[in-house]
């Protein structure tokens, strides 16, 4: 049996990266903007979330432009405002 | 035998974690055609090596002169002598053909226009024993980790090693005789436990900075490791010395570089003061880590930190302006926008000591063979046990870890360990019966966490701890806030059986497995604080206001602490630093001043 590739535990799971920033955005827009996405976008995050670590640092800091089926989620995730608690 | 249903493999080796220490004993391991299997809670190439951008560190004489032995001088001094000798020469002697290995393996180096190694220099390195500055770090770009994890998998891949991704190992299986056996594990998208047989089994599960509130770690850094080893009743080295990095996020962590200081900004507390003078007359906002750690940590304690909780500092550099800014530090102005919500061109950046990197672990020898003070001595190896790389304490940090240490510490001891497993393994071609129980403990542990209504959470605790280890037992330590600091950890530990979970689904149920995480959180945080409060001396990271001096007659020596002893919990031993090198003369203590 095999999870459904969108279940909120396994995209959480999967935002476990090798990289703090990386932890930090991808949780963050997990649990403050993607819920209110279509399940389109869910599933560009989930993609997204296949790729490399550094493919994804480079992205969200904006070092290289992400390609382009990426470039709404990237935004995004961009986009969301971290909020100190 | 175990339940019926529990799926279980069998293989000559087994290694926990999937970073650069556990593939590059896995490579050694399948490339001499033995069935080895690795075990990663994430997918191997997300490990935290990735984050290890600055590079290794060899002693190639690529771009000035060298040899390993300044580089050992070097890491000697830099661990404030409690690095084992023996280790350090084998580690720095080695350096040079474990570098060379990587490039034949295909790691794509930076390149000098004589197409050698490129090399860059960092702190703590020196030429002819203390000398002028050393160039001794090899790059690839500012990637190096990342290189470094992605040509050992693929590496790994064609030597055919079997990957189980999104395990996570739960206990070792060790029999009467104290033999490790395996490992069980839990198989994350089902939620079923898992018993992987092996002769051999290597720990490679990295370090443990997630028991600090402020840490530059990945969440996946919860020293897993390190729990199962307590949990067999096996010590831990040296846990008193964590490195913290002066100036990273609050929360989040992320790490501001000493460039924006080198670039002219600077630290001022609530009331706007400059402090830095006050401590460091001469270097101010340039002294070193340890130096600036501590300065901003005694203005937090005296209440003139910044914020809502006063628990940071801030770094300024508006003067700058913005073109400077712009033009010289994007990147931390970017970081510092999305994690502080602050731009640096109109405010100053939120910043607070942060948790880096744990030079104690699992106490091996430089085979890499897990050792404890067993009947005839105190690094007697625990059969068919091994660890390597952050979780373990071989040791080659001692007090401290220079910068481009630790790339070199996972690949020349992650080749000596798993060449060690292989000759262990032909000395020992028969499996040895399981226990009866095998899967007991685990089992136990994992219906645990099925019952009950909670009035606590995990992620609650969790926070606790987190806040208890930063305040009590960060850069700033006495023996009144130890104290005061492991009788919260107490309470919050016997609060630990009121937790429950939300959630009790199978698959990929996280909450399950922070809670799992927690469990070895806890014991680390433990060891951590037992550890610093017996240490009656200042030494490398770890620093006593109470005590701020070095004390080699007394302390020139490793804690190692048992959580699970037979003369009762949080029992401290201690072991001789092996001061005598391999081959080399010893370098004797003393001062370490730069």
């Amino acid at each position: 049996m095999l999870a459904d590739p969108l279940h909120p535990n396994r995209l959480r799971w999967l935002c476990r990266r090798g990289m703090l920033e990386l932890d930090a955005w991808l949780t963050r827009y997990l649990e403050m903007g993607l819920p209110a996405q279509p399940a389109e976008r869910q599933a560009d995050f989930a993609r997204l979330l296949e790729r490399d670590d550094m493919d994804l640092f480079d992205w969200l800091t904006g070092e290289r432009e992400p390609p382009a089926e990426f470039r709404a989620v990237v935004d995004a995730i961009r986009t969301t405002r971290y909020k100190r608690t | 035998m175990t339940k019926p249903g529990i799926p279980r493999r069998t293989f000559d080796a087994v290694i926990v974690g999937g970073g650069g220490a556990g593939l590059r004993a896995a490579l050694q391991l399948a490339q001499a055609n033995l069935k080895v299997a690795v075990l990663s809670k994430v997918f191997p190439t997300r490990s935290h090596t990735v984050s290890a951008q600055g590079g290794i560190t060899a002693a190639l004489a690529n771009v000035s002169e060298d040899n390993w032995h300044w580089h050992m001088y070097d890491t000697v001094k830099g661990s404030d002598y409690l690095g084992d000798q023996d280790a350090i020469e084998f580690m720095c002697r080695n350096a040079p053909s474990a570098v060379y290995e990587l490039e034949h393996m295909g790691l794509p180096f930076s390149r000098l226009d004589n197409g050698k190694i490129y090399q860059r220099p960092f702190g703590g390195q020196s030429k002819n024993y203390g000398g002028d500055q050393a160039i001794r770090t090899c790059a690839a770009a500012d990637r190096t980790g990342h290189a470094l994890l992605h040509t050992l998998y693929q590496r790994n891949i064609a030597a055919r090693t079997q990957f189980f991704d999104e395990f996570f190992a739960l206990d070792l299986i060790r029999d009467d005789d104290g033999y490790v056996l395996g490992v069980t594990a839990l198989e994350i998208e089902t939620g079923e436990a898992w018993l992987f047989e092996a002769r051999a089994t290597l720990l490679a599960t990295g370090g443990a900075c997630r028991i600090f509130r402020h840490s530059t770690n990945a969440h996946i850094n919860t020293g897993d490791g390190l729990g199962m080893v307590l949990r067999a009743g096996l010590p831990l080295e040296d846990m008193e010395f964590w490195q913290f990095h002066p100036t990273g996020i609050p929360e989040v962590g992320s790490l501001i570089t000493e460039g924006v200081r080198g670039e002219g900004g600077y630290l001022v507390n609530k009331d706007g003061e400059a402090f830095m003078p006050r401590y460091a007359p001469n270097a101010k906002d340039l002294a070193s880590r340890d130096v600036v750690a501590r300065a901003i940590a005694q203005e937090i304690r005296a209440g003139r930190g910044c914020g809502p909780h006063g628990d940071y500092v801030h770094l300024k550099i508006e003067h700058l302006g913005a073109d400077k800014i712009k033009a010289r530090l994007p990147g931390i102005r970017e970081l510092s926008m999305q994690f502080a919500g602050v731009d640096p061109i109109d405010a100053p950046i939120p910043v607070t000591p942060t948790a880096h990197y744990m030079m104690g672990g699992i106490p091996t020898n430089l085979h890499g063979q897990v050792v404890a003070p067993v009947r005839y001595g105190p690094e007697e190896p625990t059969p068919g046990l091994y660890a390597v790389g952050e979780c373990a304490c071989v040791s080659v940090h001692g007090a401290n870890r220079l910068g481009g240490n630790s790339l070199l510490d996972l690949v020349v001891f992650g080749r000596a360990a798993g060449q060690h497993m292989i000759e262990y393994l032909r000395d020992n071609p028969f499996p040895r019966p399981l226990p009866s129980t095998p899967l007991e403990r685990s089992l136990a542990r994992l219906a645990r966490w099925d019952r009950g209504e909670g009035s606590e959470t995990v992620a609650g605790l969790r926070a606790e701890m987190q806040q208890v280890m930063q305040a009590h037992c960060g850069v700033y330590r006495t023996e009144a806030l130890l104290r005061e600091g492991l009788t919260l950890l107490d309470g919050i530990e016997a609060r630990l059986p009121a937790a429950a979970l939300s959630d009790r689904s199978r698959m990929f149920n996280t909450a399950r497995l922070e809670a799992l995480e927690l469990e070895n959180l806890l014991p680390i945080a433990r060891a951590t604080l037992v550890s610093a409060l017996a240490r009656t001396e200042s030494r490398g990271a770890h620093t006593r206001e109470d005590h701020p001096d070095r004390d080699d007659d007394r302390w020139l020596r490793h804690t190692l602490y048992f959580l699970e002893h037979a003369d009762g919990r949080d029992q401290l031993d201690y072991k001789p630093v092996r001061l005598k090198p391999l081959t080399v003369e010893p370098f004797q203590p003393r001062a370490r001043t730069y």
